[in-house]
């Protein structure tokens, strides 16, 4: 009896807070948009019974989807958002890899702050630190002026509200979750194999492209899926550093909401964006599993 | 292998030079005593004092604070339970989809989560304030504190919980006596992670929070969406003085009470 309670609340309360919302998103993406409150029809009236739910379900049409196929801002902000996700997780990649190497290498007694060091900025702020970003990438801001004081360049650059600055604001933001599954993956990685390596014949670059980024592959997987995901879905970045050129799906939903008061077609963008999503959980999730099998 | 080869010294320096610059140089603009925030004229705290006077920050501040000691309370209690029903529920009805629904969140966009809880709120005609808010940061963060508790569940020795039963506890003392104590340190950081995702979402805040509740980080977005201000900067270094401190102090706790553990099993061998 007891075991029962323990489970049902934690049990409800999760049906009812994130898979029953997640089923009124899929039906009023079936919806039509109306001048009402709330800003759709049908809704389902269930005093009306069993004739209600029917009424209900006959007026349920794919329109809204439709609509999302034939309007060519959604296929662009799904496409641009699958591409500036691969193209910043590379780059995320690129950067994070030697810092967790280099840490991985450190002495042994550094490693503990070294990781604290990684991890204080993930406790802070995220808007805050997308912020950040805004004094330094503007035009009379700090790289400008540091640019201009050192000669390197005579005029000031453009990078806020453009594609870099969108790049490198994921870049810093994801940072950590880069560099925490490569640091871990390293860190278990045996020495000796890399000097076996070298003893027999290997080049310092050959024994790391041969033995050490092999070795290290779960961590790297894991790293960009980590990335990967949640900036697919981003918002604040491209709305805060992105300029009216970048496309994301995140933003296109926000504004869909907010702006336009389409509830409808926000939910369809919805739907279609947890679809996307589905294929990169479902391949982190195998490889997950498959690395837990392979240590036991 | 002990000493570090230039290259390595090289791009640790590069990396954490490229974490910590931006937060740096926020935090030395905070006093800048010129309203043009790019242009430094001189040492002033006066930013700081016209924080203190504005009363809508000060307003979203006790909101955000609200909600996120509730939230994160809730969540914790809930997401300790989830993961004691998934480490040692045993087999029950529905566990796939249980497992699923503590495992979704932690992907989901936040846009999809704030617009699905939203229309929700709307459907059952519960009005939008710090109740709705509170109600969305527990949903999400009692995931990820259930899945810090069950790590910790996993690794821990489970004959103890069954030597306890057969001493005459019962499960609930069992509990109470023997596994919270050991899975303690993780329920903490459950909640102190829990804590801050509740202080630092907007996104989800955005969606569910209506016009009498504003939360910090909604109104730092709008404020910010017109450009970098010296009262922003201010903000952003006082919450970042209080996460720094947070965390070390925490990790410094924790690092005691292993130690302690440590020579505390060492002190039980050596009596054994």
């Amino acid at each position: 009896m007891r075991r029962a309670v323990l489970i049902a609340i934690p049990y409800v309360w999760l049906l009812a807070l994130f898979l029953v919302p997640f089923f009124i998103v899929l039906k009023i993406s079936l919806s039509d948009i109306a001048l009402a409150i709330p800003p759709y029809t049908p809704t389902l009236d269930l005093s009306q019974g069993w004739a209600g739910i029917k009424e209900f379900v006959s007026q349920l049409d794919f329109e809204n989807f439709v609509w999302l196929t034939e309007d060519d801002l959604y296929w662009k902000a799904y496409l641009s958002s699958v591409k500036i996700a691969l193209i910043a997780t590379s780059l995320t990649l690129l950067v994070g890899y030697p810092i967790a190497y280099g840490m991985a290498r450190a002495p042994e007694e550094w490693r503990p702050t070294l990781m604290m060091l990684v991890i204080l900025p993930f406790w802070t702020s995220f808007l805050i630190r997308v912020y950040a970003w805004m004094g330094i990438l503007s035009n009379e801001g700090y790289l400008n002026q540091f640019l201009l004081w050192t000669g390197i360049i005579s005029t000031p650059l453009t990078i806020l509200n453009t594609q870099t600055a969108v790049y490198i604001g994921i870049v810093y933001t994801y940072l950590p979750f880069m560099i925490l599954p490569i640091y871990a993956a390293l860190d278990r990685l045996d020495g000796s194999l890399i000097e076996a390596a070298e003893d027999l014949g290997c080049s310092r670059m050959q024994a790391f492209w041969l033995v050490t980024i092999p070795l290290s592959r779960p961590g790297i997987i894991a790293g960009c899926f980590l990335v990967m995901i949640p900036v697919i879905g981003e918002f604040v970045i491209p709305s805060l550093l992105g300029g009216s050129g970048t496309l994301m799906i995140g933003k296109v939903l926000w504004e869909e909401f907010f702006s336009n008061r389409d509830w409808p077609v926000a939910s369809a963008v919805a739907v279609i964006l947890l679809l996307i999503l589905v294929i990169p959980i479902v391949l982190f999730q195998r490889n997950q599993q498959k690395q837990a099998e392979a240590e036991q | 292998m002990n000493r570090l080869s230039w290259f390595n010294t090289v791009s640790l320096t590069l990396g954490f030079a490229f974490l910590y610059i931006p937060m740096v140089i926020l935090i030395i603009f905070s006093f800048n005593e010129s309203k043009l925030v790019t242009v430094w004229a001189g040492f002033s705290t006066k930013w700081y004092g016209e924080l203190m006077q504005n009363q809508a920050f000060l307003d979203a501040a006790w909101v955000t604070l609200r909600v996120a000691v509730f939230s994160s309370t809730l969540a914790t209690i809930l997401g300790t339970m989830a993961a004691y029903v998934m480490v040692r529920g045993g087999r029950f009805f529905g566990r796939t989809l249980f497992s699923g629904m503590i495992y979704a969140p932690l992907v989901m966009p936040e846009v999809i989560t704030g617009l699905s809880l939203l229309l929700l709120f709307i459907g059952i005609g519960l009005d939008r304030g710090i109740l709705t808010i509170v109600l969305a940061h527990t949903t999400f963060s009692m995931c990820y504190v259930s899945v810090v508790v069950s790590s910790r569940l996993v690794t821990f020795d489970r004959s103890l919980e069954e030597a306890a039963l057969d001493l005459g506890c019962s499960p609930a003392q069992a509990f109470r006596l023997v596994t919270l104590p050991i899975i303690a340190p993780a329920v903490i950081s459950g909640w102190l992670l829990a804590f801050t995702l509740s202080l630092d979402d907007l996104v989800i805040a955005s969606f569910t929070s209506g016009p009498s509740a504003t939360t910090l980080p909604i109104k730092i977005f709008s404020a910010v969406r017109l450009g970098v201000s010296p009262e922003i900067n201010a903000l952003s270094t006082i919450m970042i003085a209080v996460v720094t401190v947070g965390v070390i102090s925490a990790s410094l706790v924790s690092k005691r009470a292993m130690v302690r553990q440590r020579q505390e099993e060492q002190a039980a061998a050596r009596t054994e």
